[in-house]
């Protein structure tokens, strides 16, 4: 666990960037900070290994206050990753990974090897490990920077912005491979960002920090969107505060109709607006109107209990039916959410 | 042409003390020396002061002044002072003519590493001793051996010419033939001052080419870059 005790940042020209900050990152969890720029993120987060000294107050790591322990020492257990990725470009990829390791004077066939591990880890071909930095993109350097953070298997990770250099395809695929690996892993994360989507996706807990350094809000990120602390949070939150919110509504209460679905060669007759025809192994083929006529038409799914409202409400949209197919995990449709029951649901996650 | 084979041609060219082989070695001996006395100063003194980022104006300046200084005058004001006894007074002029170019090249090479690669490189634990010598030199290696390479070139040509105070080095052959009207030794001098620029030229490149990363030249194996394109 990191502990921030009552930690001010104050720099040379009487900036204060953090002002009597204190929090806790739970061990094994991710905590973001996020606001807006020049809150003081990189700051707090670079006292943590002590790339910048706190002018007052204590950050403790475990209980034990880093102030105490020699910088060199205290960041070799502690990956660290930044926007850039920071490679070494004399070094090859390998080599890159493998720095921390070494330092820790491990012999170097293990060092290597641990890194070939890292990489195919990270979602890279280990064959990259040959190359230099400049030989691979953006996406692909970063992840090169998760694998150099994790290679000696530190129990805390610190990431500065670490995605928002890519592109947005390319940041989503890293932001899953993160949620994916931590999964596994289990570290300490604390992640700064100033996009509050990433924030909410990545966090189990949010630091929503203002400007001067203050905490404005630390909470889960479900309670963060439904009772933001004051109105600075709430304009940071943004204007779909509420769609973004149904992304922690759950969908396996939705009551689901069986009634609905025909099979592909159905011509008509159904008293319905639309039914669903459905192949004959069970996948969802289109939307078809109640009497028969025209071609299929497209449709959406979720899939009940693991998806969120959010994704059933995307999938309804979807279709000129209104209505979300929901499929099981082998992709064969088990009922339908109509619109009315969209709705209710709606009406509940609003109260709640 | 006579005239080439006539100097490279004549066996008496090639023994004793004002033969090619002696006279290439004092230059080479000269240059060599004056050279490595000016590393042993200039590249310590840019290491630090771009690592520290401490006293950089001070540098730039006083290479700048010391780049202004005539070496030639230096030379014969030197030669003036001390006599010719020892090799003392050319290896003066020629160590404070080599450090400036590798001084500065040193210190921006080192001043002028990316901070982010920097900042990363203390973030994963690296000492400051460690991030200079594993990341910092590595990077800024193109630079320092520039640097070299220019000191290299202008020691080599003052040397040439510190030929005048009647020391040795490969400018005898030049200087003594003009005096003597022996074009053949001209010329001859000066195809071999030529050449060893040349030969000067080759060491700095493949010098280059076996100490520069190839991550940090961007000058990577064919054979590296076509295996690897499927994957980018
Ligand atoms: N070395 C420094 N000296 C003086 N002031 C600084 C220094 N570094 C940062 N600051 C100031 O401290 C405040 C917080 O900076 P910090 O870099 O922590 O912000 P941030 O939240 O990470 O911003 P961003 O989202 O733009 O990265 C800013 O006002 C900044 O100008
Ligand atoms: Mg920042």
């Amino acid at each position: 666990m990191i502990t921030f005790d009552a930690v001010t940042k104050r720099y040379a020209d009487g900036t204060v960037a953090v002002d009597n900050l204190s929090l806790e990152a739970p061990t094994g969890e991710i905590t973001v900070f996020v606001g807006p720029s020049g809150c003081g993120k990189t700051t707090s987060l670079r006292m943590i290994n002590r790339m910048i000294d706190a002018t007052e107050g204590r950050i403790l790591l475990d209980g034990d206050p880093v102030q105490d322990i020699d910088p060199p020492k205290l960041r070799r257990g502690i990956g660290y990753v930044i926007q850039q990725a920071g490679l070494f470009p004399h070094k090859k990829i390998v080599d890159n990974v493998a720095t921390v390791p070494l330092l820790l004077g491990w012999d170097r066939g293990k060092a290597r090897s641990r890194a070939m591990e890292l990489l195919e880890r990270v979602g890279l071909d280990p064959a990259m490990g040959e190359r230099y930095p400049f030989q691979l993109s953006g996406g692909q350097q970063q992840r090169v920077g998760v694998a150099r953070a994790l290679a000696a298997d530190p129990p805390v990770l610190l990431m500065d912005e670490p995605f928002s250099a890519v592109d947005p395809i390319v940041r989503t695929s890293l932001q899953d491979e993160l949620l994916r690996l931590q999964a596994e892993l289990n570290k300490t994360i604390v992640f700064v960002t100033h996009d509050i989507d990433e924030a909410i996706k990545l966090g189990d807990r949010v630091a929503v920090l203002r400007v001067g350094g203050r905490l404005a809000q630390l909470a889960d990120p479900k309670t963060l969107l439904s009772e933001p602390a004051d109105d600075f949070v709430r304009e940071f939150l943004g204007h779909d505060r509420g769609i973004r919110r149904l992304q922690f509504v759950g969908t396996d209460g939705l009551r689901l109709r069986t009634d609905l679905t025909v099979p592909a060669g159905f011509s008509g007759g159904s008293p319905e607006p639309w039914v669903l025809a459905v192949s004959d192994d069970g996948r969802p083929v289109g939307w078809l109107r109640g009497d028969g006529g025209g071609e299929p038409e497209p449709y959406g799914t979720f899939r009940p209990g693991r998806d969120s409202m959010r994704s059933a409400l995307d999938a309804a949209l979807l279709s000129p039916s209104g209505c979300a197919v929901a499929v099981g995990e082998d992709g064969k449709v088990v009922g339908v959410a109509t619109r009315e029951v969209l709705d209710a649901a709606l009406a509940e996650a609003a109260d709640g | 042409m006579s005239w080439l084979s006539d100097f490279f041609g004549d066996p008496a060219n090639w023994s004793g003390p004002d033969g090619i082989p002696a006279r290439l070695l004092e230059h080479l001996e000269f240059s060599a020396l004056a050279l490595a006395l000016a590393m042993l100063v200039a590249i310590p003194l840019g290491l630090l002061i771009g690592h520290t980022g401490r006293g950089g104006v001070v540098v730039v300046i006083s290479a700048n002044l010391a780049r202004a200084l005539p070496t030639l005058g230096l030379l014969v004001l030197f030669v003036l002072l001390l006599g010719t006894a020892s090799i003392l007074p050319v290896i003066i002029p020629l160590v404070l003519l080599a450090i400036p170019p590798i001084l500065v090249n040193t210190f921006e090479g080192i001043r002028g590493v990316d901070p982010e690669l920097r900042d990363a490189a203390y973030g994963m634990g690296l000492t400051g001793g460690q991030v200079l010598g594993r990341v910092l030199v590595p990077v800024a290696l193109p630079l320092i051996l520039l640097g070299l390479r220019l000191s290299a070139i202008q020691v080599v040509a003052t040397t040439t010419v510190a030929a005048y105070t009647g020391l040795g080095g490969l400018g005898r052959f030049v200087i003594d033939g003009f005096a003597t009207k022996d074009y053949a030794s001209v010329v001859g001098g000066s195809v071999l001052i030529v050449l060893f620029a040349l030969a000067v030229q080759l060491v700095f490149t493949l010098l280059q080419r076996t100490t520069v990363s190839p991550g940090v030249s961007r000058r990577v194996k064919v054979r590296q870059v076509a295996s690897g394109r499927e994957t980018t």
